[in-house]
């Protein structure tokens, strides 16, 4: 009798186990779901850090980021530079970034403070695989869910970005 | 007891696993028609992520459309609109592509596509645009390969089922448009049994700007009323030369199957094209009123404008002495096709048992020795023996098209015996012939029309498919069958469905396009009048009763979401400009109860569509095409107010103007 119920259990078991890839699949899109609600309910507040385990308001300024740039050195500003990356930084970031307010990415307010010249501009310039090896960067698209942007832009246009970023500090 | 269970218990699970979600190997092979030899599947095999070696760029036919697949694995890559309005990508529908459709009879938002042809340099296919002709409403269509995206059309006066067009000459000196039903040359008001003697076939020599591609109707020659079938330039020896197959020689103006096909030969006209030229650039032809839109698209504005053409030159015959003469060619020839070396010119007599194969060196030499047998309407026909190098006997039934290799090799389709018939061309001797399922038109090997086509494949476009693939209700898709040609006998590699009916293709090795595909449209270079560049530049404006909103996306939200002050009776612009800079990040967007389709915006571009809300409310509009992970949330509203509201316009993005900041 034992065996008789065993033996249900097992071919029901089967049936419910196989084919289940899709099944599977469907998971991680709910725990995106359930993540965006939350962001939307803490929205109003200045959020700093909660699921991830980095405090993205602290410096780490010794990281250097993953592409391209492997080392910039900062001068007095070039306010020519400036000017530039004003420009610049209108066309290809206000349609995600303000200056102080959070926006669909994170306010860019004293950002070279926070960050290494190299790891803004390889932000910029190599986004996708900052995405996903940096771990600055992963626990800011964990944040914001919206991934950076690839503008293509030149390293010397990113340069000066950076420039017009240094003044908003 | 228990052992008994036990044992039923393993076998139930055994069996479980080997039925299980298993491949259905078994019932492959029992389908199996068995006439793909068994290595075919490796030939056609292209593995996940990696690239065919050519495009194939088939006709649409009468969806007016072209498509672009990939060879040899039969993959439809994208579908090109060219004359026929598309509201998957929006294609005349947004105000920007609207004038692409324009014609002297209005807009036309269909047209029946047929014979696509790549540009050429010294010969060879180039990879630079490919053209394509309308027949119903006469037109023909410049396609950039860079862009894939159709960038000038051009109607032609004077013509009527425009089909034996729309052939490069070898250096894209020329694309020619030659009508296939003859009219009264102007259009005029006149009973139809006079036809006889009293209409006139026009072929169109269109001059192609080597830089830019822009077309232009450089000349019309005025021919007798035959109806002008298909044709093909000279090329190598024979460069300088066109040749156009004719049919209804008879001039027969009612039951034509009957009336047109009298004759037991009708003609191949030789056009010597360098001749005409010549003599229209030093003042020759003479300019008549006509009416024919130009249609050109602007990539730097992103909009298209057509403007109405109000002349064309033509040149009578008569007036150009030595350039054209006919060559007798049995019987209502079809296609009419020229190989690799320019030296043979063959007619596929449609309804003789019989291929007709002229020799351009016999045809120079009878001209010189005038030996002619006449003339038609003042054109000095050729003794057919002293142009002909030889006849094709019973190869088949219902010849159509030819195409060659380098070999020396010529391939016949066979519409009425549904089969490609391989044939040397020099020895007039059959190699092999082939079954294909069934009736087939046109055929295309990769730079066909071209001193260099490629000797490895070969695509049979066949009219109908009947048991060849699942049914689909009475109407069942038409296909294409693509065969390979580098053995001794041709080898059938593959099926695979096309979109309306396949009327010809032009192929080409992948490498001569891929490499200079555009990825963006560059935003610095957006130069629409409506465009803009950033968030902060997005407003909507009023003027009078047009709501002009100035839009942009990214990923993923548009600016502005919320819009308010919009009223019944109005027409509200929607431009659109899409910020993404980054290879394949289209956005779409669509507005609920809008009258005319989606847009799909690609990275750069902005593009309009028009909305005219009819009842009082907030209504929503979103992004169509998946973008991002956060795509379901791209969306935003505008409230409908009554006729007499007195709200005004405004709009924001998360509560702000767009674009506040402090910069």
């Amino acid at each position: 009798m034992n065996f008789k119920i065993l033996i249900i259990t097992t071919i029901a078991t089967l049936f419910l186990w196989s084919c289940g890839e899709s099944k599977k699949k469907d998971n991680p899109v709910k725990s995106t779901t359930k993540k965006e609600v939350k962001v939307e309910t803490q929205k109003k507040e200045e959020v700093t850090t909660n699921s991830t385990k980095l405090d993205l308001m602290k410096p780490t300024l010794d990281n250097k980021g993953i592409g391209p740039i492997k080392s910039v050195k900062l001068e007095a500003i070039d306010d020519k530079m400036v000017a530039k990356g004003k420009v610049l930084f209108k066309t290809n970031c206000t349609a995600c970034h303000k200056v102080k307010k959070k926006y669909i990415g994170p306010a860019l307010k004293g950002v070279t403070k926070r960050r290494s010249p190299e790891w803004i501009m390889n932000m910029i310039l190599n986004s996708e695989e900052m995405l996903q090896k940096d771990p600055v960067a992963k626990a800011l698209i964990a944040e914001y869910n919206a991934p950076m942007a690839q503008q293509h832009i030149t390293k010397e246009e990113c340069r000066s970005i950076l420039e017009y970023l240094r003044t908003k500090s | 007891m228990n052992t008994y269970i036990k044992s039923l218990f393993l076998f139930v699970i055994t069996t479980f696993f080997l039925i299980s979600c298993g491949p259905p190997t078994s019932k492959k092979n029992s389908n199996s028609k068995g006439a793909i030899a068994g290595n075919a599947a490796e030939k056609v095999y292209v593995a996940p992520g990696d690239h065919d070696s050519h495009y194939a760029f088939i006709s649409g036919g009468f969806s007016g459309q072209l498509a672009v697949y990939g060879l040899p694995s039969g993959r439809l890559f994208r579908v090109i609109p060219v004359f026929s309005q598309d509201p998957e990508k929006g294609y005349g529908y947004s105000e920007e592509t609207k004038p692409m459709l324009m014609t002297s009879h209005g807009f036309v938002p269909w047209g029946d596509s047929h014979h696509p042809d790549i540009s050429q340099t010294q010969g060879s296919v180039d990879g630079r645009w490919v053209f394509i002709n309308e027949n119903n409403t006469p037109r023909i269509a410049r396609i950039s390969l860079k862009t894939f995206e159709t960038e000038e059309i051009i109607e032609i006066p004077n013509s009527a089922g425009n089909h034996s067009s729309s052939f490069v000459t070898e250096n894209s000196e020329y694309v020619v448009a030659g009508t296939r039903f003859s009219v009264p040359f102007p259009q005029r008001d006149m009973s139809i049994k006079d036809m006889k003697g009293n209409f006139s076939g026009a072929l169109s020599f269109l001059k192609i700007n080597q830089e830019t591609g822009r077309m232009n109707i450089d000349f019309q020659i005025k021919m007798p009323g035959f109806n002008y079938d298909l044709s093909h330039p000279g090329r190598g020896k024979s460069h300088g030369w066109f040749f156009f197959s004719t049919y209804n020689t008879e001039e027969a103006n009612s039951l034509m199957e009957v009336n047109a096909s009298q004759n037991d030969k009708d003609f191949i006209a030789a056009i010597n094209w360098k001749k005409i030229a010549e003599y229209v650039k030093n003042g020759g032809g003479k300019k008549v009123p006509a009416r024919y839109t130009h249609n050109v698209w602007n990539d730097d504005t992103h909009n298209a404008t057509s403007t109405m053409e109000k002349e064309v030159l033509v040149v009578e015959p008569k007036d150009v002495p030595g350039a054209i003469f006919f060559l007798p060619t049995a019987k209502s020839p079809h296609g009419c096709d020229v190989d690799p070396t320019g030296e043979y010119i063959i007619g596929n007599g449609k309804l003789a048992a019989q291929m007709t194969i002229h020799s351009f060196t016999k045809m120079l030499k009878a001209i010189e020795d005038k030996a002619f047998d006449g003339d038609a309407y003042g054109i000095p026909i050729i003794k057919f023996d002293a142009v002909n190098y030889g006849t094709l006997d019973q190869p088949g039934l219902g010849p159509l098209h030819t195409e060659f290799d380098t070999r020396g090799n010529a391939y016949t389709t066979f519409f009425i015996s549904s089969e490609v018939v391989k044939w040397n061309v020099k020895d007039l001797k059959v190699i092999d012939r082939h079954k294909v399922y069934y009736s087939v038109g046109h055929l295309m090997i990769p730079g066909g029309n071209s001193r260099t086509p490629d000797d490895k494949y070969l695509v049979a476009m066949n009219k109908i498919t009947k048991d060849r693939y699942l049914p689909t209700g009475p109407e069942v898709c038409q296909s294409a069958q693509l065969f390979d040609i580098s053995g001794e006998k041709m080898e059938l590699l593959l099926d695979f469905p096309t979109i309306g009916e396949p009327h010809y293709a032009a192929g080409i090795a992948a490498d001569k396009i891929a490499p200079k595909t555009t990825k963006i449209y560059k935003l610095e270079d957006n130069k629409h009048p409506y465009g803009v560049k950033s968030e902060a530049e997005t407003k909507v404006v009023r003027k009078g009763k047009e709501v002009h909103i100035y839009m942009t996306m990214i990923r993923s939200h548009f600016s502005p979401d919320n819009i308010e002050g919009v009223k019944v009776g109005d027409k509200v612009f929607f431009h659109v400009t899409n910020l993404e800079q980054d290879y394949d990040v289209p956005h779409g967007i669509s507005m609920i109860g809008a009258q005319t389709s989606e847009l799909l915006i690609m990275p750069g571009r902005t593009t309009t569509f028009t909305w005219e809300p009819k009842n009082v409310g907030v209504w929503p509009f979103y992004c169509t095409d998946f973008c991002s992970a956060l795509h379901q949330e791209m969306q935003g509203y505008v409230r409908v107010s009554p006729s007499n509201s007195n709200i005004k316009i405004s709009y924001t993005l998360d509560g702000d103007i767009p674009g506040e900041d402090d910069l």
